[in-house]
């Protein structure tokens, strides 16, 4: 097989300028087929500007980019009619029932009458949504809504998904379920990529990508990017974790630290010095301690990531 | 494109304009209120102008000046004078807008002026108004050629005016008939332009547009789909008026009413492309609907609507050749109040052609299928 086959995206070099400003810096993106691909990052970091470029929405400054195939923007509108695009704000018709938006979209997709009749009742099916068929879409849940986004962005089955901070207006639950209908897509061989700023959602994902300040910082499986990460967690229980940590500031060796209930996570760099260090330091201001060594997650991996922009990527 | 997807376009913007109630009722309402408001109210003929009369000869000759003046209804008088001063006070306090004077010697000039002496003799009648009204100046003009030579000598032949006016097209000088065509241009230019500009900006200020570019649908196929329903609404508009102004006002349709819903249907599209021309200035609602109004006032005070076009100074009559109101007004005018044929008033349609084929193609010009 060919190995462009093998990639729904390749980026290389994508960079986008606004003036002065770079929003996206230099991001190299592979992403295999029907995988979930994760887009990390604080608000501002160029995911959507990202995605939107990968779309053909925007023009990239530099960089090449190959989506299914088509060379973007040249084949954007080619590549338009196999990709699905859900916006970070909800872009349907809230003068709309939800059959007149999903019958609008298949329309606009050029899906004959009878062949959207019926692909719009499997997916008020699969979406939950078969009892809101005639309920403005003005009038529902954030939940509701946006299963409505999701259904109308993979109407016309599309190869690839993107999409942009798709749970930001959600309740838990209602992300929980959204993810399950993630991976049945996935199952089904579509590719995902979605942008997030939850961390439990960035664990989900096959793959990640961490950026920050528009440029690719991590880029990794969740377990592989946790395992590479150069220091150690620890976790720190005493009386009072709030003294503990403004005895510890400004410690050249950590990395971080944050309040974690009654215990507080300290991030130190590589070597078992660190850990002496901070007993030591306790100890000296009278606070008694006991510090335990435990796995990184992904939320270290981004505060490192995320800390050191000028540093290196983390490559895993 | 692809007439399923232009149909689907058509149908959601129908939709959505049945459940926007004020757009709805706006759509029927503004030309009713219109009509009725101007058909009523825009009178530009002189009717019971307050006056009052300042007679100081006090003869039997002043007082039948007095009584014909009135009775031509363009005075009212409502003050008998003595003196100049309290002729003073009321104009000056604009509680009546001119003033018949009587001279004392009206009597002497009166006889004079049959007498061909040299030099002129000094006019027997004096009309005093306030000149801080135009439209007043003018009716006084046209009353100071009031044939006075009957009063002195009933007897005597009517003596030949100077100038016969003679009132073509509005033998009774009714406002309306004249209003009405115009107003037709002036309800599509408030409506069309507007509607149109704010319909497409719509989509981009509430981000519809970021899902739909992201789809197969094409910028062309999005903007005639959104224009479409407005065609249609215009011509409903058009109704409206005509009927009403036929029902109330009386107002003649003298040539074809293909022709004149031919003239209707060109100024709509004209005004529609003026409309999506906006749209690709405007980023929000209130900017196209800011940009919409700031067409409106020249539309309308420049197109002949409201002041004789022939009267304007040179730049302004070049500047109101681009509107299209311009042309429309022209067009309206002379199918309904003259019997025209629109064969015969092509150049004003060639020149709302143009200004279609210009403002699309800016428009075309400036819109791109990207956020960018």
């Amino acid at each position: 097989m060919d190995k462009a086959n093998d990639n729904a995206i390749v980026a290389r070099g994508l960079t986008r300028r606004f003036g002065d400003l770079v929003a996206v810096d230099h991001v190299d993106l592979t992403v295999a087929r029907a995988q979930v691909y994760g887009f990390l990052g604080p608000n501002g970091s160029g995911k959507s500007t990202t995605i939107r470029m990968l779309c053909g929405l925007l023009l990239p400054t530099e960089g090449d980019i190959d989506v299914l195939d088509c060379k973007i923007p040249q084949q954007a509108e080619a590549l338009k009619r196999r990709i699905g695009y859900m916006t970070q704000k909800f872009s349907l018709y809230d003068d709309l029932t939800v059959y007149e938006n999903l019958d609008f979209v298949a329309a606009v997709h050029e899906l004959s009458r009878t062949d959207a009749r019926k692909r719009i009742d499997e997916l008020l099916t699969t979406y939950w949504l078969t009892q809101q068929r005639d309920q403005l879409a003005g009038t529902m849940s954030g939940g509701q809504k946006q299963r409505l986004a999701l259904a109308a962005s993979v109407l016309h089955k599309p190869e690839l998904l993107l999409l942009d901070e798709p749970t930001s207006a959600v309740d838990p639950q209602s992300r929980r379920e959204f993810w399950d209908s993630l991976f049945a897509l996935a199952d089904q061989g579509t590719t995902i990529l979605v942008s997030t700023h939850y961390m439990d959602e960035a664990e989900r994902c096959h793959r990640l990508a961490i950026l920050d300040h528009g440029r690719l910082v991590a880029d990794g499986s969740p377990r592989d990017l946790c395992a590479a990460l150069p220091g150690q967690a620890l976790l720190i229980e005493c009386a009072n974790p709030r003294r503990a940590q403004t005895a510890l500031d400004g410690e050249p060796a950590i990395v971080s630290m944050a309040q974690i209930g009654a215990h507080l996570r300290v991030l130190v760099h590589d070597g078992a010095d660190a850990r002496a260090t901070i007993a030591a330091k306790l100890k000296a201001q009278g606070i008694d301690a006991r510090i335990d060594a435990v796995e990184a997650n992904l939320e270290d991996v981004f505060v490192v990531a995320t800390q050191r922009p000028k540093n290196k990527a983390v490559a895993a | 494109m692809n007439l399923r997807r232009l149909f689907s376009i058509v149908l959601k913007e129908l939709r959505q304009l049945r459940r926007d109630r004020l757009t709805f009722a706006m759509i029927v309402g503004i030309p009713t209120m219109q009509l009725l408001l101007f058909g009523y109210a825009i009178n530009l003929d002189i009717r019971q102008l307050p006056a009052a009369a300042l007679d100081q000869a006090q003869t039997a000759h002043a007082r039948e000046v007095v009584a014909a003046l009135a009775e031509t209804s363009v005075m009212d008088f409502r003050y008998h004078l003595k003196t100049p001063q309290e002729l003073d006070e009321l104009l000056r306090g604009g509680k009546i807008s001119a003033a018949l004077v009587i001279p004392a010697d009206f009597e002497r000039r009166l006889a004079e002026q049959n007498l061909d002496t040299q030099p002129w003799p000094r006019p027997p009648l004096q009309i005093v108004v306030d000149g801080s009204d135009q439209v007043v100046q003018q009716a006084a003009a046209q009353l100071a050629l009031l044939p006075l030579q009957n009063l002195l000598n009933p007897a005597a032949p009517t003596p030949v005016k100077n100038v016969e006016i003679v009132n073509f097209y509005n033998p009774a000088r009714l406002a309306p008939v004249n209003t009405v065509p115009g107003l037709i241009g002036v309800i599509l230019t408030m409506t069309m332009v507007l509607f149109t500009a704010m319909a497409i900006v719509r989509e981009r200020e509430r981000g519809n547009l970021e899902f739909l570019i992201a789809t197969p649908v094409s910028p062309f196929e999005l903007t005639l789909g959104k224009v479409l329903p407005f065609v249609g609404i215009g011509l409903v508009q058009v109704t409206v008026v005509l009927l009403l102004g036929m029902l109330i006002f009386h107002v003649p349709i003298r040539g074809s009413l293909l022709d004149v819903y031919g003239a209707a249907l060109a100024f709509i599209v004209a005004s529609l492309s003026l409309g999506v021309f906006l749209s690709t200035l405007a980023k929000t609602q209130f900017q196209s609907m800011q940009l919409a109004f700031f067409t409106f006032l020249p539309q309308i005070l420049l197109s002949g609507f409201m002041f004789p076009f022939a009267g304007m100074p040179k730049p302004a009559q070049w500047l109101a050749e681009i509107f299209p109101m311009t042309h429309f007004i022209r067009l309206i005018r002379g199918i309904m109040l003259r019997g025209a044929r629109l064969s015969e008033l092509w150049p004003e349609l060639a020149a709302l052609a143009a200004f279609c084929v210009v403002t699309l193609t800016i428009a075309v010009l400036r819109t791109r299928k990207r956020l960018d």
